[in-house]
């Protein structure tokens, strides 16, 4: 069985965020994408199996070779940056809550 | 699960409105906000100094364990009036964010209830992104330090 990746530690790493942008604007098979890097083209091979894992980006096999595409609904979920924010705002005001009630029964 | 809290941050824009209602009254909202020994409660820091009045002061900091300083932050407070609003600066010490400007408005809803809301003006609309993304970011590093224990145990 596979281990499901993190789609956070997915794009963590720089290279991999690369070849999310080159993704973004067309289809790509592995060897062009390898093009766009000074890395060793297994390398790229790696970084792709990785975003792969965690369906960040879909494959698709056309004719000899396989298309990488950009999977759009599971970027959506990491574009979705704001909601860490908003969640530590939230355990902070509910910590605040929390104090607040028990104030006036300790005067 | 759904928060009570609301983050307004628009594309292009250099603001964040953080919208919140409390089951409180309004005046003891606002004493969360302006009492040293609440606000080190609720913020889990360590109130330096806060001088809580127009053209008043503040400073607090959290240290670890060993007696490290992990956060530390000050602001000038430009404007207070009591139960509706505060309007300050703030600013994280050496991390490279510049002051932010902050107008909280505390707003009564009944006797028992209260909503605040919290305007954030950053310098650049890049510092505002930066500071949204900064616990995200967080989570990514969480995510590997987490990755480096799984990692470790197995070795």
């Amino acid at each position: 069985m596979k281990s499901r990746r993190d789609v956070f530690q997915a794009i963590s790493d720089p290279t991999r965020r690369a070849i999310l942008i080159l993704l973004a604007t067309q289809s790509l098979t592995a060897g062009s994408i390898a093009s766009n890097f000074d890395t060793a083209r297994p390398t790229v091979s790696k970084h792709l199996q990785i975003l792969t894992e965690c369906r960040l980006v879909n494959q698709e096999q056309q004719g000899r070779e396989i298309l990488y595409h950009l999977n759009a609904d599971k970027i959506k979920e990491i574009e979705d940056f704001i909601e860490p924010f908003r969640r530590l705002w939230d355990e902070r005001f509910n910590k605040l809550e929390q104090v607040m009630k028990s104030y006036p029964s300790k005067k | 699960m759904e928060g009570k809290t609301i983050v307004n941050a628009q594309k292009g824009v250099q603001e964040i409105i953080i919208t919140r209602t409390f089951d409180l009254p309004v005046e003891l909202l606002y004493m969360a906000y302006t009492k040293a020994d609440l606000i080190e409660q609720w913020m889990g820091n360590r109130v330096l100094n806060l001088e809580n009045k127009t053209h008043g002061s503040y400073r607090f900091e959290t240290r670890d364990k060993h007696g490290q300083v992990l956060f530390r932050a000050n602001g000038t407070i430009h404007q207070v009036i009591e139960n509706q609003n505060i309007i300050r600066t703030f600013e994280m010490e050496n991390t490279g964010f510049p002051v932010q400007l902050e107008f909280l408005d505390f707003e009564p809803i009944h006797p028992r209830a209260s909503r605040l809301n919290m305007k954030i003006i950053f310098k650049s609309i890049e510092d505002r992104d930066n500071m949204l993304k900064l616990p995200f970011v967080q989570g990514i590093n969480m995510a590997h330090l987490r990755l480096q224990n799984i990692i470790e145990k197995k070795l």
